[in-house]
């Protein structure tokens, strides 16, 4: 039997009384990192707050933010609320430079991590029945064991099959009867490309029907990729390891929008320099704070990431409210020649081409010079070099009439590019500026 | 119909591109007959005739090469001064343009391959004027 919800009653709650849990959680929250987190307690020193003052959800602009520089500055335990013998987990985010930030768990926070994502595979159809292919990192990233520990909870069969490795993943896919599989934007394009280099038809071959997509921002253009290349529906995650990793917002069957779990998480979306709240359906910074962490509460954590609440109710039933597709991260943006732009602009132009492959670089040198390298389809390619002149030159102006500098353009053989296990790399910058 | 099939394979400029695949058509066994090189500065499409146009193609496929099929015709003239321009002149008259073409002599005999929208088209236009089309078991037999 295909069950509905994980947990029905609070994934349906309606609005004032989910409204009115998150306010006693956050009061909780509050009063516990101001009782036993020194970090927190000079912060609320110094803008002489105090736990007792919170008293309507609105409040929480009252608070501070939390930003990775803080839980840099305060690596390893600076920020954790229980004593060390409660802690069960460490996982950690590595940021480009420097130190990476320490994400502590208790045994009640794994569990809930579990369950969070447990509601997510049955938001996407998933049951018992279901084979789960785990090709995320296993270890110190967030994104592989915790939905394993909630993939297992709803009873699917777990293949731990970490990332890389095309050929033993299809050996696993084709032994074990996969269905279901968790894994990079990048590496599903890239094993779909693998797939079509082999000869393998995942429709004819394989049974994959359903993948969960996260970890990296992508575009709608580069899901419909994957669902057409592979046979398959896509369901974009999202998750950061300063929450927990996967299972905070994730899409449901109406592909619209990621219900974002706020029993869990309360969400705000901000201006990013001003750091006002922005109306409803405006694009902003989104700022979470845990509701229900034990180990390492974190109020108004800055996530980076660009994105807009969808306020109007979704057809599942579900009240908690979604996010748009993340459209890039803050600090992803990059500025050429003047010009801000996010990496998914062009991701998004790329992927929509059919004669063109999964894999892209973005590649600055010198003084502000940008090189896109992408591979072309296999399977497009007609054997005509004139075709590929012309394609070029309509790609560099799609490319330019989005970001309005003109890149240079370069057609690379497929699987020519690098693939990267984890978080895909699609910018090198190696100006000298 | 009796096209000529080629193989063409997507090449970007580096040093060692073409000699990745003859070494692959090497292994194989396989005869390379003719080959053209287009190349446009970045990349290339490196085109070839070889005796076993379906091995070749699994071989190159098989080995990662982005490869595809290509048909052309393959015309007969004599190798003497103004042989393509019969050639040229029959088909401009016929309002045909052609997208690509090379040749190559064997022996006295001089081949033209030629590549259009219509290959039927032109093949009727030539036959029409006495020029003769060789099948790709002819052209291998040379
Ligand atoms: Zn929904």
């Amino acid at each position: 039997m295909t069950l509905m919800y994980w947990q029905r009653d609070l994934e349906t709650m309606p609005r004032d009384p989910l409204r009115a849990l998150q306010l006693q959680r956050l009061q909780d929250t509050v009063a516990r990192v101001e009782a036993c987190v020194p970090f927190y307690q000079s912060q609320f020193a110094s803008t002489r707050f105090t736990a007792a003052e919170l008293r309507t959800l609105e409040d929480v602009r009252r608070l501070p933010f939390t930003t990775n520089a803080d839980l840099r500055n305060h690596y390893p335990y600076g920020l954790v609320a229980v004593p060390p013998n409660r802690l069960s987990r460490l996982h950690t985010s590595s940021g480009t430079t420097g130190k990476p930030k320490a994400i502590f768990f208790s045994q009640r926070d794994v569990d809930q991590a579990a369950e969070l994502v447990a509601r997510c595979l049955i938001m996407v159809g998933a049951t018992a029945d279901d084979v789960l292919q785990n090709m995320m990192t296993y270890g110190l990233f967030t994104g592989a064991l915790v939905v394993h520990y909630g993939a297992e909870k709803v009873g699917l069969l777990v293949i731990p099959a970490g990332p890389g490795n095309s050929e033993r993943q299809l050996l696993l896919m084709r032994d074990f009867g996969t269905t279901l599989f968790h894994c990079t934007p990048s590496y599903a394009l890239y094993l779909a490309d693998f797939m079509e280099r082999h000869g393998v038809d995942p429709r004819r071959d394989l049974k994959l029907r359903k993948a969960l997509i996260g970890a990296e921002a992508h575009s709608e253009a580069t899901r419909a990729k994957i669902e057409a290349s592979l046979g398959i529906q896509a369901y974009n995650s999202y998750g950061l390891s300063e929450m927990n990793g996967p299972g905070v917002a994730f899409e449901c069957e109406h592909q619209q929008g990621m219900h974002l779990w706020e029993d869990h998480y309360l969400l705000e979306i901000i201006n990013p320099d001003t750091g006002d709240p922005v109306p409803d359906g405006d694009p902003g910074e989104l700022v979470l704070t845990t509701l229900c962490r034990e180990a390492m509460p974190l109020l108004r954590y800055r996530t980076r990431d660009i994105t807009a609440i969808i306020p109007e109710p979704c057809p599942c039933g579900r009240t908690h409210r979604r996010l748009r597709r993340i459209t890039g991260r803050s600090d992803d943006m990059l500025i050429v020649r003047g010009v801000n732009i996010y990496p998914q602009q062009i991701e998004r132009i790329l992927m929509a081409v059919p004669e063109l492959g999964r894999n892209y670089l973005i590649e600055l040198d010198g003084l502000d010079e940008m090189t896109i390298k992408v591979e072309l389809s296999p399977a497009h390619f007609d054997g005509h070099v004139e075709h590929l002149v012309q394609l070029e030159s309509r790609l560099v102006d799609k490319i330019r009439a989005e970001i309005l500098t003109k890149p240079k353009l370069q057609l690379v053989a497929p699987g020519s590019l690098p693939i990267s296990e984890g978080k895909a790399k699609r910018v090198i910058d190696r100006r000298v500026l | 119909m009796n096209p000529v099939q080629l193989l063409a394979v997507f090449a970007e400029n580096k040093p060692d591109q073409l000699a990745r695949v003859t070494a692959a058509l090497a292994s194989a066994h396989l005869n390379i007959h003719w080959i053209g090189i287009a190349d446009v500065q970045k990349f290339g499409v490196i085109r070839f005739l070889v005796d076993r146009t379906d091995l070749a193609f699994d071989t190159l496929k098989q080995r990662g090469f982005t490869v595809s099929r290509v048909d052309v015709l393959a015309v007969e003239v004599e190798d003497c001064p103004g042989a393509l321009h019969i050639v040229a002149k029959t088909l401009s008259a016929a309002g045909i343009s052609l997208n690509n073409c090379s040749g190559f002599v064997f022996g006295r005999r001089a081949i033209i391959l030629l590549e259009t929208s219509d290959l039927e088209l032109a093949r009727q236009t030539l036959a029409h004027h006495g020029l003769k089309i060789l099948s790709e078991t002819e052209i291998l037999q040379l």
